[in-house]
């Protein structure tokens, strides 16, 4: 009753107020909606814009899976800058602690190769690798080693892919395969420098200008034969001779391997070397010590024995390994030596030309631990034989010794990574009689771009 | 005597079968051994140059696999770069040109899968990484199927005289892996969203099939021995977000995950990873049964 009361009363109080400001009420209302049916208007075409771009972000998503797919089932994606030969780069240096001066090893003939004479800090050359195949039926590589001044073509070669039935040919300028550590570069030595045995061979490594064939048995056993023929213009050959047509360096070996269990891995090889050296030049230390220049011109002939034996727990090396190396090389020289008249200057040769003969043998062992992740432990043993030299005439001028030069060495390295390698070397040098010496080297190895695999 | 007899017959007896197989096949890891066996049975004589306690990165071309190799019609291998310390010379030094890259006798079985891990920049001082993506495919069944289906194509483009058998094969197969998919899935419904750490990128796919999620791993980049610091490192991480597990494949050194694990209170899991990485694991179905074994009974 109260209710229909106030009702009545408020109705018959409106009509003068009410009149008036219903206008007003009404734009307001108006305002009110039309301001929320713009933001209303606007939040749905936002949220149909979000819609929008989310179904193109799935269509785009399921485009690139599509590609992807697509990119992955078929071969990638061709440019001309994939054609670009894989490049890398070895950067070596170290710092060596050792006697000065030039070290000929007692009783052998010089071999020239990289010396390292230097001592303190030095940049040993930086190798710079390049490799594609050629197509689908060959392969090339070309290593340089830069140095000030010199870029030296370390090893320039094609080799077949596809001739099947075993047989590989190699073409241009390459690292011989005899013996076991010729065909490896100095950067993927276990030591810091080199054994005496290739020292006195072939200065640091036996490079062939020529070519190579290997053949690989279809065995179980493994079971690899390869010839070489060549200029044989390095050391133990001369280019004395480099003007004639023909070859003067010829090379054979056989290699055979295999696995003793599933941890054991080994392989031993029998090499032969014969090279025809015109005129080689040497310096020889004679009787006056005097520094006399001679040339040799005969064939020489080289036998070459190795063995490696390689172990990991479970074949897996990344752990642990352990790698034996043991080498061994006989040395026949026969043919004409000439000692240049050096009277004049206090030398002792006369200038006579007369029959050289010698029968020089030696070799080295060496065992490299790598007893945890990144760090290996190695031992190295060298030895030489004098064996037997006959200068003949001229044997009155040039003194033969039987002093037997032999080295210890021992080294432990470091490896951050599979790319870098840092290397401590201790050496009891005693390759030159009456002077033996203590060296420490202190060596880095680097490598950069895509490094090829290395062999066994 | 009688031994050197016994010997020589049962070497001929052994000899025998594979003197008669079609196809002799070099697989690089032990899983491209074992699917190549499904698929192929009898029909070739495959073996393996990788086993599953060896990291396939990081084995050398030994005179045996030189030796295997030239013999091969056939290589088997994953691909992505992840042999690339050792299979160049293997294609170089056989004087094999069937196994050539490019050739039908070489068979990547990258290619046919979708890799995950793309690196969108290649720079060493990320660690060893794969320019073409991750190279551990297999532990996805579903990618395992994929190259099942090009690897079939492929024997029996070799093989064209048996196509009918390798195709028979390849459908009972498929039929067995699809059927044993579901039911890992099924028994695996739980592990999905489960936190792990990993030793190595080498689970990724395992985790992307099964939805575990890879919080860290224990080398601190691709291919790089675990540091004191990296580890430590990895356990304020885990305060933060914390594991499950920790994962490792039979062939890496149990020590890093057993230091993380033992300070987290986890548990460190060994998974076979391949075949014949664990007693359990003697061919393809056995590897993801005894894979997922130990998963659940790691997880909580």
């Amino acid at each position: 009753m109260k209710k229909t009361i106030l009702a009545v009363a408020i109705a018959a109080a409106l009509p003068w107020s009410a009149a008036a400001r219903a206008v007003t009420d009404i734009d307001a209302l108006r305002a009110e909606f039309d301001q929320k049916f713009k933001a209303l208007q606007g939040d749905y075409e936002a949220r149909v814009k979000a819609l929008e771009s989310r179904v193109q972000t799935a269509e785009i998503k399921a485009d690139n899976a599509q590609q992807d797919a697509a990119a992955n089932a078929s071969p990638p994606p061709v440019s001309a800058g994939a054609f670009n030969p894989e490049i890398s780069l070895i950067l070596q240096g170290a710092y060596l602690d050792r006697a000065g001066g030039e070290r000929p090893i007692t009783g052998f003939f010089p071999a020239g190769g990289h010396a390292h004479a230097e001592r303190g800090f030095t940049l040993d050359h930086t190798e710079l690798v390049m490799s594609a195949n050629i197509d689908p039926y060959s392969r090339g590589l070309v290593t340089l080693a830069v140095a000030d001044e010199e870029v030296e073509v370390e090893e320039a070669w094609f080799q077949t892919l596809r001739l099947g039935h075993g047989l590989t040919v190699k073409g241009g300028r390459f690292f011989s395969g005899i013996g076991y550590q010729n065909e490896k570069h100095p950067h993927a030595w276990d030591f810091a420098d080199n054994n005496l045995m290739y020292s006195v061979l072939f200065g640091e490594s036996l490079k062939q200008d020529g070519l190579q064939v290997r053949w690989l048995a279809p065995t179980e056993l493994f079971l690899e034969l390869g010839a070489e023929v060549a200029k044989g213009q390095f050391f133990p050959g001369s280019d004395g001779g480099a003007d004639k047509n023909g070859a003067d360096a010829w090379a054979g070996f056989a290699h055979v391997g295999g696995d003793v269990g599933v941890s054991h891995a080994w392989r031993a090889g029998v090499s032969y070397l014969r090279t025809s050296p015109r005129e080689r030049e040497a310096f020889l230390d004679d009787l006056n010590d005097f520094e006399a220049l001679s040339l040799f011109s005969g064939t020489s002939k080289a036998w070459l024995a190795d063995f490696v034996w390689k172990w990991s727990p479970d074949g897996n090396p990344r752990q642990r390994n352990f790698i034996f190396t043991a080498e061994y090389f006989d040395r026949d020289e026969d043919g004409d030596l000439l000692c240049e008249d050096a009277t004049a200057a206090g030398g002792a040769c006369t200038g006579l030309t007369d029959r050289y003969a010698s029968d020089q043998s030696g070799g080295y062992a060496q065992a490299v631990y790598q007893f945890m992740p990144r760090w290996r432990i190695g031992t190295r043993y060298d030895r030489l034989s004098a064996g037997s030299v006959d200068f003949g005439a001229n044997g009155a001028f040039l003194g033969s010794t039987d002093y037997d030069p032999s080295r210890w060495s021992l080294m432990t390295d470091y490896s951050p990574s599979e790319y870098s390698r840092f290397r401590l070397q201790f050496a009891r040098d005693k390759s030159v009689q009456g002077d033996p010496d203590n060296q420490v080297i202190l060596q880095y190895i680097m490598s950069i771009g895509p490094h090829g695999a290395h062999k066994f | 005597m009688k031994s050197l007899i016994a010997f020589v017959l049962t070497a001929l007896v052994l000899a025998a079968p594979a003197a008669r197989a079609a196809l002799n096949v070099l697989a690089c890891e032990p899983e491209w051994m074992a699917l190549t066996q499904e698929l192929a049975g009898d029909l070739a004589e495959v073996s393996t140059a990788t086993t599953a306690l060896q990291d396939p990165h990081r084995i050398q071309a030994r005179p045996s696999l030189l030796a295997k190799a030239r013999r091969a019609d056939l290589l088997v291998c994953s691909g992505a770069e992840l042999e690339s310390g050792w299979l160049p010379l293997l294609h170089r030094e056989a004087g094999n040109g069937r196994i050539q890259p490019g050739q039908p006798g070489y068979f990547e079985a990258a290619r046919f899968v979708r890799l995950i891990d793309r690196p969108a920049v290649l720079d060493r001082a990320m660690g060893d990484i794969h320019a073409a993506g991750n190279p551990h495919l297999h532990l996805d069944p579903r990618n395992v199927a994929r190259v099942a289906d090009a690897l079939a194509k492929r024997l029996s483009e070799l093989d064209a005289a048996n196509a009918a058998r390798y195709a028979a094969r390849h459908a009972d197969f498929q039929q067995r892996w699809s059927a044993a998919i579901a039911r890992w899935e099924q028994q695996a419904s739980g592990l999905r969203g489960v936190a792990v750490v990993a030793h190595h990128k080498n689970m990724n796919y395992l985790a992307d099939w099964l939805g575990l999620t890879v919080v860290g791993e224990l080398e601190p980049k691709p291919g790089m021995e675990p540091t004191a610091s990296h580890l430590a490192g990895l356990l304020e991480v885990l305060k933060a977000t914390p594991a499950w597990m920790v994962l490792r494949a039979a062939y890496e050194p149990p020590k890093a995950s057993e230091w993380l694990a033992s300070r987290a209170s986890i548990p460190a899991v060994e998974l076979p990873y391949t075949v014949g990485g664990s007693a359990g694991a003697k061919d393809l179905f056995g590897l993801f049964d005894d894979t997922l074994n130990r998963l659940l009974q790691a997880a909580p």
